[in-house]
């Protein structure tokens, strides 16, 4: 057992420095910097006009799908990618598993599509 | 990976390409006139699964590189997860199609949540578990929320989703530390690091999957999310939250306590056995002020998961056992029961307060008598079947030492009868006469007659499944 969290090891130093070094940027920000504040700074910056508008304002759910199928083949990809490396190397049983990932994946697209999830209108 | 590993899982494997293949087929196909039709194919679909897998099943094979096992349990939820499915679905077409509610995707979602259901009680290992559950739970947020236009439906939907992600995060949690600290997901190898003393660590990932696990049987006190989703959900949908799911959660809580921490018995008994003490007082007492029929239905169900957990508690094969026998009556009495709440109707509204049931006995003289059939089961009165369910994980729990917990059962069992009876006061000695509409859908007549029948006659011998649930014990537990 304690073999086995030794090598859990790193990740501990890994979180003390995190911390550490998180702790150190906040609290150099409160220390060090210059703090002057005036409106203009404080104001929020948009492109150089001034906001016209809250920011919490009711979006669109048609902009929730368009992300929602982004994410799906952005996670399509992260899949496809370490597969497509090791193509070579792949047996049947790993070429015909993605197959049938792609397969499911593609019956939600075709299902949504036909729905009508990316008509603008 | 063999061959023989997809057989095994088949199935699973079916039901899934048969909700896709029905995916497409609607989207393409006639869209929502053909959804009378998908309902009834997807009942049947699953009707001839739950057969398959009661008949032809044998024996015990895991495969997947351990993360799939088709067992005598696995076999028992799963025929119980899927007849109550399909009696949901045929329960619920009239009331969809009057209200509008029909889409073809609704069977379906309930297919793919039968998958996930499958998947949960087959998973010998943390991942398999998570991935049943979470093709459960998605499932189940979407239909909770199928009403669209109403504000209660789509709050439901949002708290069950919400809380369902956070016990989802609780149960991650706890399955990292189990990891850690086992080195390794598969049931099998956990089993064998938690032996004998076990590391703290192990304890607080053990403690967190158990309260994860809680949520989705939605014990006391991670219950807080079922009387809003219970009156928020269009009631076929709250008909169907009260029955499979349940089962498929007790079937993995099973699986879990004892496939992966059998060897610690001591370590979760506690445990569970609070949450079957908290469980049932809470679902006893707090029922009380509900006039809402789908409130105090979701009281009495947090009530009945405490029972279950008390067979669970004792940790026994014969615990196991009694758990399982009390989850099959649970599910059939519970179908019975929502499917009058179904037919309470007056002028063809839906009617969901207690009060408008008074007199009931003289409107409709059948129908009441079932309701006391199964209210008086629901009470657990005997001679009806709900005693001998209650019966089972009273003795299990005494056999298993925990004379306490038996004792405080009973207690909270005679507290609870009182909103039971009250219902069968108020249908027969109520003040005036009912101003239910009379009839309703021949269908759920006949689930509510089937199932208060089944609550008097399955007395003799409870049709048999105290051999398939002490077959099923001894797989898990023995």
């Amino acid at each position: 057992m304690d073999d086995l969290l030794r090598e859990y090891l790193p990740i501990l130093v890994f979180l003390g420095i995190a911390t550490g070094l998180g702790l150190v940027l906040i609290l150099a920000a409160l220390i060090v910097a210059p703090n002057d504040a005036d409106p203009e700074k404080l104001s929020a910056y948009e492109c150089g006009f001034n906001a016209f508008d809250d920011a919490r304002m009711k979006f669109d759910v048609r902009f929730y799908l368009v992300s929602i199928l982004f994410i799906i083949f952005d996670l399509e990809i992260a899949f496809l990618f370490p597969w497509a490396v090791a193509f070579g190397d792949l047996s049947d049983v790993a070429f015909w598993s993605m197959m049938a990932f792609l397969a499911v994946l593609t019956a939600g697209f075709a299902y949504e599509w036909k729905k009508g999830a990316m008509d603008w209108e | 990976m063999q061959s023989g590993d997809l057989s095994i899982a088949l199935p699973e494997i079916i039901l899934s390409l048969f909700a896709m293949g029905g995916l497409l087929v609607g989207a393409y196909g006639g869209k929502d006139k053909l959804a009378s039709l998908m309902l009834w194919v997807t009942a049947a679909v699953l009707v001839a699964l739950a057969a398959w897998i009661g008949f032809q099943g044998a024996g015990t094979a895991t495969v997947f590189n351990g993360m799939f096992t088709d067992d005598a349990f696995a076999r028992f939820a799963k025929v119980t997860v899927l007849l109550s499915a399909a009696a949901v679905l045929l329960m619920s077409e009239s009331y969809m199609i009057k209200r509008d509610l029909l889409r073809f995707e609704y069977p379906l979602l309930i297919a793919l949540a039968s998958v996930g259901m499958m998947v949960m009680v087959s998973a010998s290992d943390l991942i398999a578990l998570y991935m049943g559950l979470e093709l459960q739970s998605l499932a189940l947020y979407v239909v909770a929320s199928l009403r669209r236009d109403s504000v209660k439906s789509t709050e439901a939907g949002l708290k069950y989703f919400v809380l369902g992600a956070l016990s989802s995060g609780l149960l991650l949690y706890g399955a990292s530390l189990v990891y850690g600290f086992s080195g390794t997901t598969e049931f099998a190898g956990i089993i064998q690091a938690a032996q004998g003393e076990t590391p703290v660590g192990m304890l607080i990932g053990l403690s967190f999957v158990i309260a994860g696990l809680a949520f989705k049987v939605s014990a006391a006190p991670f219950h807080m999310w079922t009387p809003d989703v219970y009156e928020g959900a269009p009631t076929p949908i709250t008909a169907f939250f009260a029955t499979a799911p349940k089962m498929a959660a007790m079937g993995l809580f099973a699986r879990v306590v004892h496939d992966a921490f059998g060897g610690v018995i001591g370590d979760w008994q506690q445990i569970v056995a609070a949450l079957a003490v908290a469980s049932m007082f809470l679902g006893a007492v707090a029922a009380i002020g509900q006039r809402n029929i789908k409130r105090l239905m979701a009281y009495s169900s947090i009530a009945h998961m405490g029972f279950a957990l008390m067979g669970l508690a004792s940790g026994t094969a014969q615990g196991v056992e009694s758990m399982l026998i009390y989850m099959a009556i649970y599910v059939t009495m519970n179908i019975g029961t929502f499917a009058f709440i179904l037919s309470m109707e007056k002028d063809g509204s839906p009617v969901l307060t207690i009060d408008a049931l008074s007199l009931y006995s003289k409107r409709d003289p059948a129908k009441a008598l079932a309701v006391l059939v199964l209210m008086f089961s629901l009470a657990g009165v005997p001679p009806m079947v709900g005693f001998f369910g209650k019966y089972s994980v009273l003795l299990a729990a005494v056999d298993g030492g925990l004379a306490w917990l038996a004792i405080l059962g009973v207690t909270a069992s005679v507290i609870g009868a009182f909103y039971y009876l009250r219902i069968v006061f108020i249908m027969y000695f109520g003040a005036d006469e009912s101003e239910l509409d009379k009839g309703g859908s021949g269908i759920l007549w006949g689930f509510l007659m089937a199932s208060a029948a089944a609550m008097v006659f399955g007395v003799f011998n409870l049709f048999g499944i105290e051999g398939p649930a002490a077959a099923a014990a001894a797989a898990l537990a023995g």
